[in-house]
């Protein structure tokens, strides 16, 4: 079998007695358009959090293109290209919407470090931030500071930073979370529009726009994966329709 | 004005920048007789210039910076008074190494905590220092310091001036001006922005791919560096250095000062440095004994109602007046 783009073997962690990734084997292929679904509870945002490296597994791997990646800091696995979003919002508050994908776009470029030469004299960074807030459809708001902005829109900046790092693999932790309906459409836009050598996986507990967007689904209860496999099999299993609706089913 | 071309603008210099420098200027012709004042202030503002990077751009969090500007401090003075080095500028760049390397030990130790950890070591490592000084009292004079020291020509040219300061404050000027230019390229560069997104979001910053700690020790290593020029400048303004450039009192003054001022916003250390020194010489004048009540209570107003400090005042004038007048920002 190739190797995924991202995979974990016998992923397993623990706080206490408390297990909340068991034995779990999972695999994201290349441009992937997956769906972790769930549960509350159930250890989706752990499991990201395992991926990324803010966590470090009790048991078990995590395989980037079949190298193991699992000793690597956070930092490093996104430099590898491993991004995400946060579940609640995790931005530069104080800052413009345009400051915040240039930290994001300046770190992947490697000139987030450089001393001499002013942040805004980067034409490739603000063109770059430029290019993804517009994308996001967020230019109106792009000198505007974050604690400005609806939570809503804050929703898509956490987008725009995570897109800003030109991610091969991309974790989207209840993107939809706090966005108008009328708004989703713009995320959906902003993922269909991405290039589809990128794995997205996204955790989300709206099953319409789990449902429209993935390709395969992973159900996760309790730490272990439950069932795996295409929307409609998913749809159609007993047992998950028994854990999201009880048992009358 | 769209908010990419606000940013590549950012960092250009603006005609009010130099307010500030020639007001300096203009100072040392108009109070000639209060230069020696004028001197602390600008060692003052270099200190908590220092101290801006770090607490107000890093936001590390810090009661210990007084142990660099200490370090600094006694390094010019030891020079001078056991090796009979004493030329200003060497001594200077002495104390900037001594006083950097310092940073990077102890930064390499504390920057692994956060929080009130991280306050409390830094508050341990100033406490070492102070404590070591006090015991190495063959080096460093002990509880009585080094008093009476002697430095050379600046430049081999213009002597400290005991009475009048009129070399110590042209000399504080300029080397605080050069050290505003290395502080000011800094926040303004992609680090400063960077330093400012570990400052708003540490855990956001680790999931961009920042070395974060790096660049954490990196700027608490450069700001422990300008500590101590600050430090080395007042031991060759003065001509004597004791404990209290190694104590609390010192760290506490300073922080205080930024927060008068504005941390985190380049210019808060001057206004700070000048309302906070110009407030304890009236008061002291007014009320020898109770001057710090007056000091205390407009720290309070200012946490009640400004809590940008007085520059933040400013800011939100101007941004009311932008909104008065229709623009976004």
């Amino acid at each position: 079998m190739n190797a995924a783009l991202l995979e974990t073997r016998g992923l397993c962690r623990s706080f206490g007695a408390l297990e909340v990734a068991r034995e779990v084997n999972f695999r994201l292929e290349r441009g992937a358009r997956h769906a972790l679904i769930g549960p509350n509870g159930a250890g989706k945002t752990t499991f990201v959090n395992l991926l990324t490296g803010v966590l470090a597994p009790s048991r078990g791997n995590v395989l980037l293109e079949g190298e193991d990646v699992t000793a690597l800091a956070q930092a490093k696995r996104v430099k590898r290209g491993i991004a995400r979003t946060f579940q609640i919002n995790q931005l530069f508050r104080g800052l413009t919407v345009l400051e915040n994908v240039c930290i994001a776009v300046a770190e992947r470029l490697g000139v987030g470090g450089a001393m001499l030469r002013a942040a805004g004299s980067r034409a490739d960074v603000l063109d770059e931030a430029a290019r993804l807030i517009d994308m996001l459809k967020l230019s109106g708001d792009a000198g505007r500071r974050i604690v400005e902005l609806p939570y809503g829109r804050q929703r898509l900046v956490e987008i725009a930073i995570a897109l800003g790092l030109a991610p091969r693999v991309l974790l989207l932790d209840e993107p939809a979370a706090g966005i108008p309906s009328a708004e989703s459409h713009i995320l959906l836009d902003a993922i269909a529009t991405l290039p589809k050598d990128i794995a997205v996986l996204i955790i989300e507990h709206d099953m319409d726009l789990v449902f429209r967007f993935a390709e395969r689904i992973t159900v996760l209860v309790s730490g272990a994966i439950l069932a795996e496999g295409a929307p409609a099999e998913i749809a159609a299993n007993r047992e998950v329709r028994a854990v999201y609706l009880g048992n009358a089913v | 004005m769209s908010a990419a071309a606000e940013l590549a603008r950012r960092h250009r210099w603006r005609w009010w920048e130099a307010l500030p420098w020639l007001a300096a200027l203009g100072y040392f012709f108009a109070f000639p007789n209060y230069l020696a004042f004028g001197t602390q202030v600008l060692v003052t503002i270099l200190f908590a210039l220092s101290l801006d990077l770090v607490l107000g751009y890093a936001g590390i969090v810090t009661l210990g910076h007084a142990a660099f500007f200490g370090a600094g401090a006694y390094t010019v003075g030891m020079m001078a008074l056991h090796l009979g080095w004493n030329e200003p500028l060497s001594g200077l760049a002495a104390a900037a190494l001594v006083a950097g390397a310092t940073g990077l030990a102890s930064g390499l130790v504390l920057l692994r905590t956060q929080g009130l950890a991280l306050l409390m070591l830094t508050l341990c490592t100033m406490a070492l220092l102070e404590q070591a000084a006090n015991m190495g009292a063959a080096w460093t004079g002990g509880f009585d310091g080094m008093p009476g020291l002697s430095f050379g020509r600046i430049l081999g040219l213009f002597g400290f001036d005991v009475l009048y300061y009129r070399s110590q404050y042209l000399y504080a000027l300029a080397l605080l001006f050069a050290c505003f230019l290395i502080v000011r390229t800094l926040v303004y560069s992609s680090f400063g922005q960077s330093l400012t997104g570990i400052r708003e979001n540490l855990l956001r910053m680790h999931a961009v791919g920042a070395p974060v700690r790096t660049r954490q020790v990196i700027a608490y290593t450069v700001s422990a560096a300008l500590a101590g020029v600050a430090g080395a400048l007042f031991a060759q303004a003065n001509g004597y250095v004791n404990l209290a450039v190694l104590g609390l009192d010192r760290s506490a003054g300073v922080m205080i000062v930024l927060i008068l001022g504005g941390y985190g916003r380049l210019y808060g250390a001057f206004v700070g440095a000048i309302a906070y020194m110009a407030l304890e010489h009236v008061l002291a004048t007014a009320y020898p004994t109770a001057w710090q009540l007056g000091v205390g209570l407009t720290l309070v107003a200012v946490a009640l109602f400004a809590r940008n400090g007085l520059i933040g005042i400013v800011d939100a004038l101007r941004r009311l007046a932008g909104r008065a007048a229709g623009s976004p920002r």
